[in-house]
């Protein structure tokens, strides 16, 4: 059991702990306080204005709940949206569901540690709210859960918690969006994810990204992947921001458990993007994969990836490959760091522009020179994610396609 | 019909090709022999418009447009293709959604493979991984795609084996309109057929196969960035056997 006493001790200490990376975000220049909003019922969902729908469509978030399996929508510090349509998933704000369900406990803070730095910190001492997702043992889902977390409010620093546990032999799938109303311009972000795949359990996230150019976003996220339990976590940025920076970590603890992060990020111009992957390979036959791929439209984006092998037996890739179109700076950092004999780790970096020989093949095809470099582009982007349902699947082309269109 | 007139070309400042005469009339499909290095795949290159193989001098007059500086993609509109020996992978973009840019539009991918038997290849990014005869199979399925006019073939029988070399060899010969006429009572008479032609075929060659399966008009050796001799594509190719590139190329100057 955890201690609220010690835990809100550890965090006081840490309120002013800057990051090791990212750029700091002064912290005190932004609002936590709640902003109330109307609790929303499905029908009413489908009738907010047709301009705030397009940017919760362009994170994942379709309000019409077709080819969903539930909904978690969060607008500002408040929930205005939760329920489930799965058998044998739950769906709960974390802050009801702290009080009413002892064993939620059990996952809160136990694997991102509350005095990481001044976001945590934060993130403990100012929760507003957040999602609890739950796949209960041996349930399948194939339709996607649905998460949105949306900033309307100026100036707002919101500070989301979220607990994902897949139980033992379950499958489950996420699409969680974070997007900003179209008028609103600065705001923080700092949100917390304990990811728990149980015993062959298998959980997909995908999280899309649509924020504001004066955003500063603070992800922190864990994951524990138990035997044979397999974590799919994909990312995709593509649209301005003024900085991100997380390093999402995942131990692999049990046999055969795999971990995979795909990541797709396009910056423009004056955005910063600190963006990394770590997976501890703490098992025999433990896998793990993390594909990047990053566009520069004049951003400053730093790849970091790093693998950590400690058991013999375990296979562990690392690509990351970046294209520069119009100026910017691409640093990609690939580490990899084997403990004992046994272990197969490899990685393959690459940081280019649009090859002239592809464009001039595709322009012999009888192609522009324009449709030439913008079909290359699209196939660099089209990363083949293995695992996933053929809805989830398409869901993420289609998110590639509309943020490529307007990234051209 | 394709005509090159005194042509002058340069790779990165250094002369590769000089004073080229080439003409090849609809229906017809010429061969290009010539030893490592002599130019051939820069006068492909050329025709097909690669801007790092720079005219000097000369002019190319395709279907009567002075194409001397045109851009690829307004060369392969106006009806010129090509099968390239080392084509680029392209990352992400599956030889499914290839043959929908080469046709211009929507095609049904799996019928057009079928013959060519490379429907399990359709849903693999554009050349990821192809062994040299896949390589083949997909550029030609590019090319059927498109159904250019003038069909510039690089070494297509480079990288293949034996079983798939009559595959490559008789599709080439289908798409220039080169396999044999059909017979029958309803169809028109094979010199009718054959002077209701209109594709054009340009191949290079090393080995020579292509000759069993396309019946080539006219064989031409490249020597030294010059076209030294033209004549019966079979003739020449038993003479370059014989007495080498250089004794054939003096034989017949």
């Amino acid at each position: 059991m955890y201690s609220l006493e010690e835990l809100e001790q550890r965090a006081r200490q840490a309120v002013g702990k800057k990051a090791a990376f990212g750029d700091d975000v002064d912290l005190d220049s932004f609002d936590k306080s709640f902003v109330p909003h109307k609790y929303l019922a499905e029908e009413e969902i489908c009738a907010i204005p047709e301009e705030e729908q397009q940017r919760l469509i362009m994170s994942g978030l379709d309000v019409t709940d077709t080819g969903r399996g539930g909904t978690y929508f969060q607008k500002d510090t408040t929930v205005v949206h939760c329920h489930s349509d799965e058998e044998g998933i739950e769906v709960m704000p974390v802050t009801e569901a702290l009080k009413k369900h002892d064993w939620v406990k059990e996952y809160f803070w136990k694997l991102v540690s509350v005095d990481q730095d001044k976001y945590t910190a934060s993130a403990f001492l100012d929760l507003h709210d957040g999602y609890v997702i739950r796949a209960l043992p041996g349930s399948k889902s194939i339709y996607p859960i649905q998460a949105c977390l949306y900033l309307d409010k100026e100036n707002l620093q919101q500070n989301v918690h979220n607990l994902i546990i897949a139980e033992e032999g379950s499958e489950l799938h996420i699409i969680t969006g974070c997007a900003t109303s179209p008028h609103m311009k600065r705001g923080v972000h700092v949100g917390i994810s304990e990811f728990f795949v149980k015993k062959g359990a298998k959980l997909s996230f995908t999280m899309i990204h649509n924020w504001a150019e004066e955003m500063s976003v603070r992800p922190r996220s864990v994951a524990r992947v138990e035997e044979g339990g397999v974590f799919i976590n994909n990312y995709i940025c593509m649209k301005p921001v003024k900085s991100i920076q997380m390093y999402p970590t995942t131990h692999l603890v049990g046999d055969n458990a795999t971990a995979m992060f795909y990541s797709v990020i396009v910056g423009t111009s004056g955005s910063y993007l600190d963006i990394g992957g770590r997976i501890y390979l703490k098992n025999r036959g433990c896998r793990a994969e993390i594909v990047q791929r990053s566009i520069s439209n004049g951003a400053h984006i730093i790849n970091r990836g790093h693998l950590i092998g400690e058991a013999p037996d375990i296979k562990a890739h690392l690509e990351c490959k970046g294209l520069l179109l119009s100026g910017g700076i691409i640093d990609s950092i690939p580490q990899l760091e084997g403990h004992v004999e046994g272990v197969d780790m490899s990685h393959e970096a690459a940081v280019g522009k649009v090859a002239q020989e592809e464009i001039n093949y595709l322009m012999s095809r009888g192609i522009t020179e324009e449709e030439a470099t913008s079909t290359i582009v699209r196939g660099f982007l089209s990363v083949d994610i293995k695992g996933l349902p053929t809805p989830l699947k398409q869901e993420i082309d289609r998110a590639i396609d509309r943020s490529n269109k307007d990234a051209m | 019909m394709l005509i090159i007139e005194d042509l002058q070309v340069e790779l990165a400042g250094k002369m590769l090709l000089k004073d080229i005469d080439l003409e090849i009339k609809p229906g017809e499909t010429h061969v290009l022999f010539g030893p490592n290095g002599s130019g051939k795949t820069s006068l492909l290159m050329t025709i097909m418009g690669y801007p790092q193989y720079v005219v000097k001098k000369g002019k190319i007059t395709f279907k009567g447009r002075d194409i001397t500086h045109a851009p690829l993609n307004e060369r392969a509109a106006l009806g010129i293709g090509m099968s390239y020996q080392r084509p680029p992978t392209i990352n992400g973009l599956k030889t499914r959604q290839m043959i929908d840019i080469c046709a211009r539009r929507k095609v049904d991918a799996e019928e057009m493979a079928r013959s060519l038997n490379f429907e399990e290849f359709l849903d693999r990014d554009v050349n990821a991984g192809f062994s040299g005869g896949e390589i083949k199979r997909s550029e030609l399925l590019q090319l059927k795609a498109q159904d250019p006019d003038l069909m510039l073939f690089d070494e297509p029988e480079s990288g293949v084996d034996i079983e798939n070399m009559a595959l490559i060899g008789t599709t080439i010969a289908q798409i220039l309109e080169k396999d044999t006429p059909r017979a029958g009572t309803n169809v028109k008479p094979f010199v009718q057929q054959r002077s209701e032609r209109t594709k054009m075929g340009f191949i290079i060659t090393h080995t020579g196969y292509i000759l069993d399966y396309v019946p080539a008009d006219k064989g031409q050796v490249l020597y030294n960035g010059i076209l030294a001799c033209a004549g019966n594509p079979r003739e020449i190719f038993q003479c370059i056997g014989r007495l080498g590139y250089e004794e054939c190329v003096k034989c017949t100057v």
